[in-house]
């Protein structure tokens, strides 16, 4: 997928329907998530942030029983249309998810693994491997710490790392979007603050969007924030706007901390 | 509900328990003791008792380790020249158990990565009951399918002269493994983190990417110890290779010859030997040649899986 340049998304939704068997868990979401923004997601647990952004590069698919409606464009491609290619989707949208989840290989191996994964085995010579490893771990900031443990086991890492590590294996592939989804709920205030200063490290170049159960770090790292509710999208704004002016009652109410 | 009001175990009111509760948790405690221990005595008490048994002729003087074990002269009721040698004995084992690993890996891996990796909820349902079906066949029974369908199978589409051979007994040993070699990989693939699917199927692995990269290496342990209960049931099976293998002491050629194995030998000469007599004290040596090979194969892997754990 090329990016396209004419529109100012790189993601968008229309009317977008989404069930789990018979239980709707989105509500006619239309969105825009801006090119190279943070964007965050919040609101309540069950609110249907999450299977949004699992929307996005379709592993939502995986539990059986899902179907949805509606149009949902990635870098202006309709992502369910019948000549869409999963692999190539999933190529230029990268996940990251709640628990670290590096495979049992080491770090090199990870760093390279969806490299391996999508370039056939002779293009992939030594040195392009090193650089890519060297490059994503230079650009994550693990680079000093873990170029002398490259043969170590990734799942042998302390969790922060680890989870680092599983943002610098997105990037071997140019990806253009990177979802995360509570990247932090598994760190401590060390790790949270070492993930949000590297988000604002890849704000620029590649679009994030972030599910967060926490409204001051979405507050701290997102451009633009998106509040949902029993799966309707509610107020999408600025940041610094949805938290100071609210504009729907339930916004106001729900960064009061009445409910949720 | 009725709520009890809550008081405080202060110093004159101790938690106490009475005797018989104390007594029965000390009872349940030492029987489950025992129940761990009793593995290994059980392990160490056969051992015993085979050795005890074989222990008169392998310290005897006429005895020839070397001609036990190397020698494929099997002639243990000649009435000129008795000679024990088992190197045929062993030859018949080992071909029948390597051929039917040859053909029960395959199957059981590959319908042990479809059952967990491929299948729909209902087709794996119905997998895994006639699976274990399968594994609840007596070994007569497939004794019988060997003597009746297969050996008839072997002599009408092969070159067999006759149709009960190392082959045959390959095959029948591959249908009685494959059901173990299913199950416990199948649970060595699910034990792997769902988290590890997730992640390479979110950085757009296809389906046989997951497999070979991810669950594989992941689950090779389990997948190893998988294979070795399927070599221990090939190598210890006995009644099916009696029928199915011809029960010609013999080092086979190829794949269509007869054999005997070790373990057939002595189910079928047992009861024809004099208690106490030489022949009857050899056969039990040979048991102990059998206990030997199984062991051998458990702590080759158990090698093989520490060495592959500390990289």
């Amino acid at each position: 997928m090329s990016a396209p340049a004419a529109s100012p998304f790189a993601i968008e939704t229309r009317a977008l329907n989404l069930w789990y068997g018979s239980f709707q868990a989105l509500k006619g979401v239309t969105v825009g998530i801006r090119h190279g923004q943070i964007t965050s997601l919040i609101g309540p647990s069950g609110c249907g942030k999450t299977t949004l952004l699992r929307c996005f590069n379709r592993v939502n698919e995986r539990y059986g029983e899902v179907r949805t409606t509606g149009d949902i464009e990635v870098l202006g491609r309709n992502i369910y249309a019948a000549d869409v290619s999963l692999i190539e989707l999933r190529r230029s949208v990268g996940m990251v998810f709640q628990r670290p989840n590096p495979l049992p290989l080491t770090v090199y191996e990870n760093v390279v693994f969806a490299l391996r994964l999508h370039t056939p085995g002779r293009q992939l010579t030594r040195p392009t491997l090193d650089e890519a490893v060297e490059r994503a771990l230079t650009e994550t900031g693990l680079w000093k710490d873990l170029k002398d443990r490259l043969r170590t086991r990734a799942t042998d890492l302390q969790l922060e790392q680890q989870q680092k590590l599983c943002i610098a294996r997105l990037l071997p592939l140019r990806p253009d979007v990177i979802l995360m989804d509570e990247p932090c709920s598994a760190l401590d205030v060390e790790g949270t603050r070492a993930i949000e200063d590297l988000m604002a490290e890849l704000r620029g170049r590649y679009t994030i969007v972030i599910v967060t159960h926490s409204m001051a770090q979405a507050r701290r790292v997102s451009d633009e924030c998106i509040f949902m509710l029993l799966g309707e999208l509610v107020e999408h704004r600025r940041t610094a706007e949805l938290f100071l002016v609210p504009q729907d009652r339930r916004t106001a109410e729900y960064i009061e901390g009445r409910y949720g | 509900m009725i709520r009890e009001p809550i008081t405080a175990p202060g110093p004159g009111r101790r938690h106490r328990r009475s005797f018989w509760s104390l007594l029965g948790e000390q009872a349940v405690e030492a029987a489950i003791r025992l129940s761990g221990i009793s593995a290994i005595v059980f392990v160490l008490a056969i051992f015993f008792f085979i050795f005890r048994e074989a222990a008169p002729v392998l310290f005897s003087e006429q005895f020839d380790p070397i001609e036990f074990l190397f020698s494929v002269q099997w002639y243990p009721t000649s009435a000129v020249d008795v000679r024990y040698g088992t190197l045929a004995l062993t030859a018949g084992t080992a071909g029948v158990t390597l051929l039917a690993m040859a053909l029960a890996v395959p199957f059981g891996l590959g319908a042990a990565i479809f059952v967990s990796e491929f299948c729909g909820p209902r087709v794996k349902e119905t997998l895994k009951v006639v699976i274990e079906l399968l594994a609840a066949i007596p070994s007569v029974v497939w004794g019988f399918v060997a003597l009746t369908v297969l050996s008839r199978l072997m002599v009408e589409y092969t070159s067999a002269p006759v149709g009960v051979n190392m082959l045959n007994g390959g095959i029948i040993l591959a249908l009685m493994s494959v059901p173990i070699i299913v199950s416990i990989g199948e649970d060595a693939l699910r034990a792997v983190p769902d988290s590890y699917r997730e992640a390479a199927v979110a950085m757009g692995a296809t389906r046989w990417q997951l497999v070979f990269r991810v669950l594989l290496p992941a689950a090779r342990h389990g997948l190893l110890a998988a294979v070795l209960l399927g070599v221990g049931r090939a190598v210890g099976e006995t009644m099916a290779v009696l029928m199915a293998t011809g029960h010609a002491v013999h080092v086979p050629h190829g794949i269509l010859d007869s054999v005997r194995t070790l373990t057939a030998n002595i189910a079928a000469e047992l009861g024809e030997a004099p208690a106490g007599s030489e022949h009857y004290r050899i056969l039990f040596l040979t048991g102990i040649q059998l206990f030997a090979i199984t062991f051998a194969v458990n702590l080759a892997a158990d090698l093989v899986v520490r060495g592959t754990r500390r990289r």
